[in-house]
């Protein structure tokens, strides 16, 4: 019955999220204030509805409902509880419900939280969202219906695939689709601003929050994917330019470039149509990434085998969606022609110019990704496009970029100069310079003058995110007083800055100072490997809930000295006889050290044998992560800045007078 | 600078950056750009030896052969042609005999596939797309006898 009751849900969601569209849509076009009030009541059903249709497939999951097609293919009776609650987005059903309750749980808020907004831009933002909302129901109960039975009911579930048993991915997933779901809002806010004509600094102050608040989402399941990866492939790799990786992170380029330039229209009233655009482009690579990842066209670790069925209508919602947003935004976005005048040099002239690298990067991206699918579609063979592409093209558009956040933060807005510029950061500059060129022979590495190069970036962008916050406090008399002084944004801003820097500097190191080596080992043998000793111990077998391993036993040590012993698995998961590798990390903020085990490669001697061992020696790899949630940090910090709360209440004041308290 | 000449100025930037990004990206293109074969295709066409590309098939079952040290020879086949191929490293978990599966590498002089990196899905009904279209005949579906069926079972 709980299977039922979930797939009526679902049904009646759909229902009341066209209610959603049709009823506010009506109010805005014929001033009815009673219809616009529909919106929020409708949105909150539907959230209440999709919530109950998750939970009745949870439910499935947790009660071991074999009657339910989906809850056998993701499910085993031997499957732990914490794992059966998150296979519900193990696959493709349950990840597009969830998708779908992503999208109106953002919904609900947007209604909560935009009550004081103009009563027409509320009801077009929730029209809008009930129009998306709309699409990817229909997708599901059309193609995709995570409630379709399974007869006969089969004894037992085919078990979650192996990969997706690992605690990085219960939340990687939930958090990406936070992500791209949240850019929705942004994107309704662009179709309300394009469609009402009103585009101005309230506009922007109203958008900030939530596009933050998505962007801090999406960083946090791109950096939790990386480090899932990591430790679940077993290739020890963090980024593969996989086009599903790319796929999440052109929205993440675009939506940088989009939470930059919202801050131009929010200070200054400047770049209106360009951040619409922006905001547009942001849910257009989210939906694309859906495609990408949903129509099975892509060659990916993440590629399900799917259904032609749903690429196609992935494609013609695309399609649909971007047709008429593009095509709004011709008709309307020439009127928002901006009052200011954009100095180049100038707090807002940088960051167009760190919008235009942000935006030419993801283009790069964007190409990498499609032109493959394109010359295939075009029957012109099969090509693939590998990482070396990748860097080149990303590494010499992410350099300038890190010199351009350091010198965006230092100047004025409206019209720096050069002489006060630099009178702020020359002693950020020189550090930066000294301690950079000095990291590589500080920290024994090999001199490469592209890790000192990296290295001089990252410090430039550590020491140069922390003077805003150190302006501000210096500006009073007495510390503790500047501390309380300095508004959550400046903190936020802060922070994602250094988070970047700490990225970059881990970046730099992991792929200039990696070192890794495949061994061949018999129990009591050790290898070699950057001044570390790995000992191979031997092999012991012991059984898992739903699996039986081989553990190997290794030690690591430098100079005689034992610094760790890790216990390195290979699995065979009992349901699928898939096997699977659980590498090892032993790990410092300056150094990992990576054990995986390989095979055994005497098969005669069941395991006792010789075994091939995979060794990684990684300088600096947490900081990449590191980095990444410090931005998240940053993100939900300047998402929650106390002035969108104040100024939630206000209307909207003129360009001039907002800057200037804002000043 | 009159406001239009400044727009101007912003989408020359724009277009200036578009157009460094395309001439970086067309250059890392034709660098990196590998193309797909099957053994068929390799020992139909004259491929030079130590050109970059990948090579799909499936594992010849009995060809698996062990070396020194984590050296290992196996033969790729397709329904017609078979390839040898040479790799020294740690194969992936979901490698076996009969199993689809995608190298990338380049030729030697002697005609063997030397692989840099051999890649088996981690979905053992999953085929890589590449792989499965070349593996396919004119009605849709077919697979060679002593190997895994192509199409997902189940589905077929």
């Amino acid at each position: 019955m709980i299977p039922e009751l979930g797939h009526f849900a679902l049904l009646a969601a759909l229902a009341v999220a066209l209610a959603q569209v049709l009823l506010p849509a009506w109010g805005v076009w014929k001033r009815q204030p009673q219809f616009m009030a529909a919106a929020g009541a409708a949105a909150q059903t539907q959230f209440a509805l999709v919530l109950l249709s998750y939970a009745c497939l949870t439910w499935a999951f947790i009660d071991r409902d074999w009657s339910v097609a989906y809850v056998v293919a993701n499910a085993h009776s031997e499957l732990p509880l914490p794992y059966r609650i998150s296979a519900v987005w193990g696959a493709h059903e349950g990840s597009m419900l969830l998708w779908v309750l992503m999208l109106s749980g953002w919904t609900f808020a947007v209604s909560l939280f935009n009550r004081r907004l103009p009563a027409d831009l509320s009801a077009t933002v929730l029209a809008v969202l009930g129009a998306l909302s709309v699409g990817f129901l229909w997708f599901m109960l059309g193609t995709s219906n995570p409630f379709d039975r399974e007869v006969p009911v089969p004894a037992d579930g085919r078990d979650l695939n192996p990969l997706l048993q690992d605690p990085g991915l219960v939340i990687h997933p939930p958090m990406l689709y936070m992500g791209y779901v949240g850019f929705s809002v942004a994107f309704a806010f662009a179709i309300a601003a394009l469609i009402s004509g009103r585009m101005d600094t309230a506009w922007a102050r109203w958008t900030r929050p939530w596009t933050t608040t998505a962007w801090a989402f999406l960083t946090l399941g791109i950096t939790l994917g990386s480090w899932w990866a990591y430790h679940e492939l077993g290739w020890g790799g963090w980024w593969f330019w996989d086009p599903v990786e790319n796929a999440s992170f052109m929205p993440w380029l675009v939506g940088t470039a989009l939470i930059h330039s919202l801050a131009v229209t929010e200070k200054r009233g400047l770049l209106s149509a360009w951040t619409v655009l922006l905001a547009i482009l942001a849910f257009a690579l989210s939906l694309l990434g859906t495609f990408l990842v949903r129509s099975g066209v892509l060659v990916s670790v993440h590629a399900f085998a799917t259904d032609p069925a749903r690429g196609v209508f992935i494609l013609a919602f695309l399609c649909v969606v971007l047709g008429i947003a593009f095509t709004l935004y011709a008709w309307r976005a020439p009127r928002f022609a901006g009052q200011g005048e954009l100095a180049l040099f100038s707090r807002e002239g940088l960051l167009l110019l760190n919008n235009v690298f942000l935006v030419v990067a993801a283009a790069g991206v964007l190409l990498g990704t499609l032109y493959p699918l394109l010359i295939d579609a075009l029957k012109l063979g099969k090509v693939s496009v590998g990482p070396p592409y990748f860097n080149a093209i990303f590494i010499p558009l992410t350099a300038p970029l890190a010199v351009l956040v350091g010198l965006g933060a230092a100047a004025n807005w409206k019209r720096a100069t050069l002489a006060e510029v630099w009178r702020r950061v020359r002693w950020a500059a020189l550090a930066a310079a000294v301690l950079g060129l000095a990291l590589p022979v500080l920290l024994h590495e090999r001199y490469l003058l592209a890790a000192a190069a990296g290295s001089v970036l990252a410090l430039w962008v550590l020491a140069t995110a922390l003077q805003e916050p150190w302006r501000r406090i210096r500006s009073r008399r007495r510390f503790v007083e500047g501390l309380g002084q300095v508004p959550r944004g400046v903190w936020g801003m802060s922070l994602a800055h250094l988070g970047l820097g700490f990225w970059v500097l881990g970046v730099s190191f992991v792929s200039l100072y990696s070192v890794e080596r495949d061994v061949r080992l018999s129990p009591g043998q050790s290898a070699e490997l950057h001044g570390y000793e790995f000992r191979f111990l031997g092999i012991e077998n012991y059984a898992g809930p739903n699996y039986d391993a081989d553990r190997g036993r290794v030690t690591i040590s430098r100079d005689g000295q034992l610094l760790a012993e890790v216990l390195p698995e290979k699995r065979l998961y009992r349901a699928q006889q898939s096997v699977m590798t659980e590498a090892v990390v032993d790990h410092t903020p300056l150094r990992d050290l990576y054990v995986a085990l390989g095979e055994p490669l005497d098969p005669e001697k069941n395991g006792q044998g010789d075994w091939a061992l995979r060794l990684y020696v990684k300088p600096m790899m947490r900081l990449v992560w590191w980095g990444g949630f410090v931005m998240v940090v940053g993100g939900l910090l300047a998402a929650t800045d106390r002035r969108y709360r104040l100024a939630r209440a206000a209307e909207a004041r003129s360009p001039a007078a907002t800057s200037e308290a804002m000043a | 600078m009159t406001k239009r000449q400044k727009r101007m100025m912003a989408v020359a930037s724009l277009l200036l950056g578009l157009g460094l990004a395309a001439a970086l990206g067309f250059t890392a293109f034709r660098k990196n750009m590998m193309y797909f074969y099957t053994p068929t295709d390799l020992v139909a066409q004259a491929v030079p030896a130590g050109a970059k590309l990948r090579l799909g098939g499936l594992v010849t079952p009995g060809s698996l052969q062990r070396g020194e040290g984590l050296r290992v020879d196996f033969r790729l086949a397709d329904c017609q042609k078979n390839v040898a191929v040479r790799y020294d490293g740690i194969l992936p978990d979901l490698f076996r005999e009969g199993q689809g599966i995608v190298a990338t590498g380049s030729l030697d002089p002697q005609g063997v596939f030397v692989a840099d990196e051999v890649l088996a899905k981690h979905d053992e009904n999953y085929m890589p797309p590449d792989l499965a279209d070349s593996l396919k005949t004119a009605d849709g579906k077919h697979s060679c006898a002593p190997f895994k069926s192509v199409t997902k079972p189940g589905t077929a």
